[in-house]
């Protein structure tokens, strides 16, 4: 299949998108859905087909001298401003955008099938915005299958807007639910605050490189794989310095704080859990697979420039490290289920963001020249295999609410019996993403605790024990909704296993989680195009096992069957228990700066200049003026004999006049 | 010397303006106001051909008197019911308006009795009044002809006429 | 004893004082009309006057009291239009009732 098809990859779901948002209205509701569906389904096989023939297909001459080259598919100017300054829009493949697309569509697809059933009540009628929502689903598929094969800055940009505008879009789609409406505000609002960032960056990044596109900035002028140019350009702007550090390294800070908006790193993680008012499945696609790894993919496509900025990537490296950490610490006390999945997957996020960051650290330059990339790559094998598993899980537990119409865990307990597809395909997920072997998720984050090693023994400790609390904390839901008690039918319907739209793509993806460990990642999605030749460190792989499972064990103990255990912890550790609970207070941390200091202390005054002095002066001039021709207006009051009166004054006046000057 | 008879009715004349003026302002009835009026015109009438405008004599008396007067009357018929007075004007207005009018007339003849040297010039005698002359510098385009005029005085008649139909027209 | 133009000045005056008094006190507009007639007509008589006194060769004065005469039937005409139209609405010629279309 030709590269070039690439472009229907992305036309298809914006006409999607265009045709169920206009003429959805006209037709009956499961007809859009199931037209959505097919859609999507021609997107995933051309997809598919574009990046197994980019990896595969020997005759594109994408690979020269054993390094994958990045193929620009087709790069028109679309806006030129001036000779230097042109945006263009365009298509690009390489590795990791392959691999996105891979990830996008069959992620994309599974959100497809699995609404069908989902957004049906229980007698199988279609919710009210059916059409919308299956219309936006289509535009945000449109605008993330966009960004990662952006071929520069610029265009990323657009569409890192156009995500987070879908990503609005379906939080808030529950428009008459007023939490649903501030949590597509708050996202919003957090991560246009971060894209600001996103913004400097990519003025100053482009002013000191004097380009946007990727294959100057990154990947070299011919297409090769050269750090030559990113070397001149970083010494172009090396001259210029700002507050001690070099004018690059803000530039990629900046860069990455864009992505931590998208990719809800600590600080800017708040808008994530409450982004989980928005239908499951939304949460499935975007708020756990696809888009919050924007973020690491922003990085990772920059990822030849933060090699050379080490101060950038130490930054991302603490922030990373400590995400994972505070994240999954969270994510060990929350009762509502789609919460502890959200925290999970900041978690995770963190854990590609640090494997991104540590991958340099491993010798710096000359060692990377030499083909040490294994962070990147394991980064990126995480984000597929994380994409795929935490889909599955989030899929599961929309499954679970839909059945028992609730997301807290204490009305579900002891699902296991009725819901056994479900159990097993939420069981398959946490040994996923707690990693045991051979699941999807070993292998990825092997890869990644060996490059954390590789950086140094602290830091590989620290991930390894934030290794151990995911699986704690997975299990720990697991069993809470699963066993831990006979389950207590509270509707007349005893919950079930869902309909086949819901239920297939829960099998589809748990056997994708169960294989997708033996893709040979290290092969093809390197940063250097290069193959790489790990081997699995049986040292890290085993004590990351032996950790995963001593944290499964104290899951079973706690939490298998009913016991008096975790209230008698909860009640000694009461203080850490609420703090936890309560997110570290980051939201009131928030809520007290933006509302106390932003607004009281800063707004509320200048508008109250505004108010007062600038509005205040023209509603004077007005109000001057209105009242001098209210007064004036008595003048003329329509009474002809009046005006005569005032005329024959003015004529005696004048003839009395012309009299004295005559007499004088 | 003037003939007495002309300054006898000179007199008349004047006494006629004045009384009458006087009473088409005071009377109040509408109707009476208009007969005054006419009174008035006709001694103007009597002035122009004391004058020996005798032309613009007829002309005052054809047109004021009889077509003037004429429509003033019908219009009050047509608005009025006969024989009720109008409603008596109230004594501050009155003699606002009084306190104005005399104040004007005051300030004019003082300015006459006492500026205007060629008031006390007597009468002379004139060459040549007939219709004849008349028609001709009415109709002249030479130095003090009025042509020009003349024709602007029938378009804006025209236009009268045509606006009065427009205006009274029942819609 | 001469007759001087000012004796033919002074009615004329007396004249158009009535007009004045007339038009400012007068509510009814058909009476406001005849004050305004006699205005015109006290001025016509000035016209016609100074002409014969101080340019007797010449005929100017004539022909603009021809002119104002002329042009008062057609105002006359005009107005006596609009006030028995305006009686047709609102039944009644009192310019003080006549408040209707005021602010």
């Amino acid at each position: 299949m030709p590269l070039s098809y690439t472009i229907a990859v992305i036309a298809i779901p914006l006409l999607m998108f265009f045709f169920l948002g206009l003429a959805g209205v006209k037709m009956d509701k499961k007809l859009t859905g199931v037209l959505g569906v097919i859609g999507m389904l021609i997107t995933t096989v051309i997809a598919y087909g574009v990046a197994l023939t980019y990896f595969f297909g020997s005759d594109q001459g994408q690979v020269a001298d054993g390094v994958r080259q990045a193929v620009v598919v087709f790069n028109p100017d679309w806006l030129s401003f001036t000779k230097t300054l042109v945006v263009r829009m365009g298509i690009m493949l390489d590795p990791i955008a392959a691999m996105m697309l891979i990830v996008i569509t069959t992620v994309s697809l599974m959100v497809h099938l699995y609404s069908l059933g989902y957004m049906c009540d229980h007698h199988g009628h279609a919710e009210k915005g059916f059409q919308r929502y299956y219309a936006f689903l289509a535009l945000f598929t449109f605008s993330m299958l966009g960004l990662v094969v952006a071929t520069n800055l610029f265009q990323i940009f657009i569409f890192f807007e156009m995500v987070g505008l879908s990503s609005y879009l379906l939080i808030g789609f529950y428009y008459q639910s007023p939490a649903a409406v501030h949590a597509s505000k708050k996202a919003f609002i957090v991560t246009r605050l971060a894209d600001l960032f996103f913004l400097l960056g990519i003025m100053i990044l482009s002013y000191y490189t004097g380009t946007f596109d990727f294959d100057q900035l990154v990947f070299g002028p011919n297409g090769a794989n050269s750090l030559e140019v990113a070397q001149s350009a970083i010494a172009t702007g090396g001259g210029a310095t700002f507050l001690g550090c070099s004018v690059m390294a803000w530039a990629l800070t900046f860069i990455f704080i864009g992505g931590a908006g998208k990719s809800a790193m600590y600080p800017l993680h708040i808008w994530l859990p409450d982004a989980m008012e928005g239908p499951t499945p939304v949460s499935a696609l975007i708020h756990a697979a696809t888009m919050v790894v924007a973020g690491v993919f922003l990085v990772a496509r920059l990822f030849p420039l933060y090699v050379i900025e080490q101060g950038a990537m130490e930054i991302i490296c603490v922030v990373g490290a400590f995400t994972a950490f505070y994240a999954a610490a969270i994510a060990c006390v929350q009762s509502d289920i789609k919460r502890a999945l959200a925290f999970s997957t900041v978690s995770q996020i963190a854990f590609m963001m640090t494997s991104l960051a540590v991958s340099s650290a491993d010798g710096g330059l000359i060692e990377i020249h030499g083909g040490h990339g294994l962070g990147f790559m394991a980064s990126m094998f995480h984000l597929f295999t994380h994409a795929m598993f935490k889909a599955l899980l989030f899929l599961c537990a929309g499954a679970i609410i839909h059945a028992v119409h609730s997301n807290e865990n204490s009305k579900m307990h002891g699902l296991h019996k009725y819901m056994p597809i479900t159990s097993i395909a939420f069981l398959i997920g946490c040994l996923a993403i707690a990693g045991i072997p051979p699941f999807a998720g070993f292998w990825s984050k092997d890869e990644i605790l060996v490059a954390c090693y590789a950086k140094g023994t602290g830091w590989g400790i620290w991930m390894s024990m934030v290794a151990g609390m995911t699986a704690f904390y997975m299990f720990r839901i697991y069993f809470l909704i699963f066993h831990w008690k006979k389950h207590e039918v509270h509707t007349e319907h005893a919950p079930s296993d869902q309909p086949w739209t819901m239920t297939l793509p829960l099998i589809i993806l748990a056997t994708i989680s169960i294989v997708a460990g033996f893709v040979p990642a290290h092969d093809l999605v390197t940063w250097d195009g290069k193959e790489l030749h790990t081997q699995l460190n049986w040292t890290v792989a085993g004590s990351s096992v032996l950790i995963a499972c001593i944290g499964i064990g104290l899951a079973f103990k706690m939490y298998y069957k009913e016991n008096e255990l975790p209230d008698k912890l909860q009640a000694r550790f009461s203080g850490l228990w609420e703090a936890a609970y309560r997110r570290f207070y980051m939201d009131e941390l928030y809520q007290f700066i933006t509302h106390k200091v932003i607004f009281q202390g800063i707004c509320k005054p200048i508008a109250k200049f505004d108010r007062g002095i600038i509005d205040g002066f023209f509603n004077l001039l007005a109000s001057v003026t209105g009242s001098a021709a209210y007064g004036i207006r008595r003048l003329q009051n329509g009474s002809i004999q009046s005006y005569v009166y005032v005329y024959l004054v003015g004529a005696l006046a004048l003839a009395v006049i012309t009299m004295v000057c005559v007499l004088i | 010397m003037e003939s007495v008879g002309n300054l006898i009715l000179y007199f008349v004349v004047a006494l006629v303006i004045i009384v009458c003026s006087v009473l088409t302002v005071t009377t109040r009835q509408i109707l009476r106001s208009a007969t005054y009026l006419l009174f008035v015109l006709f001694a103007t009438a009597v002035i122009y051909f004391q004058m020996d405008y005798a032309f613009l004599g007829a002309v005052q008396i054809a047109v004021y008197a009889g077509g003037i007067v004429v429509l003033f009357v019908f219009a009050i018929l047509l608005t009025h019911q006969p024989g009720k007075d109008a409603q008596r004007i109230e004594s501050s207005r009155r003699i606002l308006g009084a306190v104005a009018a005399l104040l004007g007339v005051a300030v004019c003849g003082y300015g006459l009795f006492s500026y205007a040297n060629f008031c006390h010039r007597q009468l002379a005698e004139v060459s040549d009044m007939s219709i004849e002359t008349i028609g001709h510098w009415l109709l002249s385009t030479e130095k003090f002809g009025y042509l020009l005029p003349f024709e602007a005085v029938s378009v804006l008649l025209l236009a009268c006429i045509i606006g009065g139909v427009v205006i009274a027209r029942r819609r | 004893m001469n007759l001087t133009l000012l004796m033919y000045l002074v009615p004329s005056l007396v004249m158009f004082g009535c007009g004045v008094y007339g038009f400012l006190t007068r509510k009814n507009m058909i009476a406001i009309m005849i004050s305004l007639e006699l205005m015109l007509n006290s001025v016509d008589i000035n016209f016609v006057v100074f002409n014969r006194y101080l340019f007797p060769g010449q005929m100017d004065g004539m022909f603009f009291t021809l002119f104002a005469i002329a042009i008062a039937a057609a105002e006359t005409a005009l107005a006596l239009a609009i006030i028995i139209n305006v009686f047709r609405v609102a039944r009644k010629v009192d310019i003080n009732e006549l408040t209707k279309l005021k602010f």
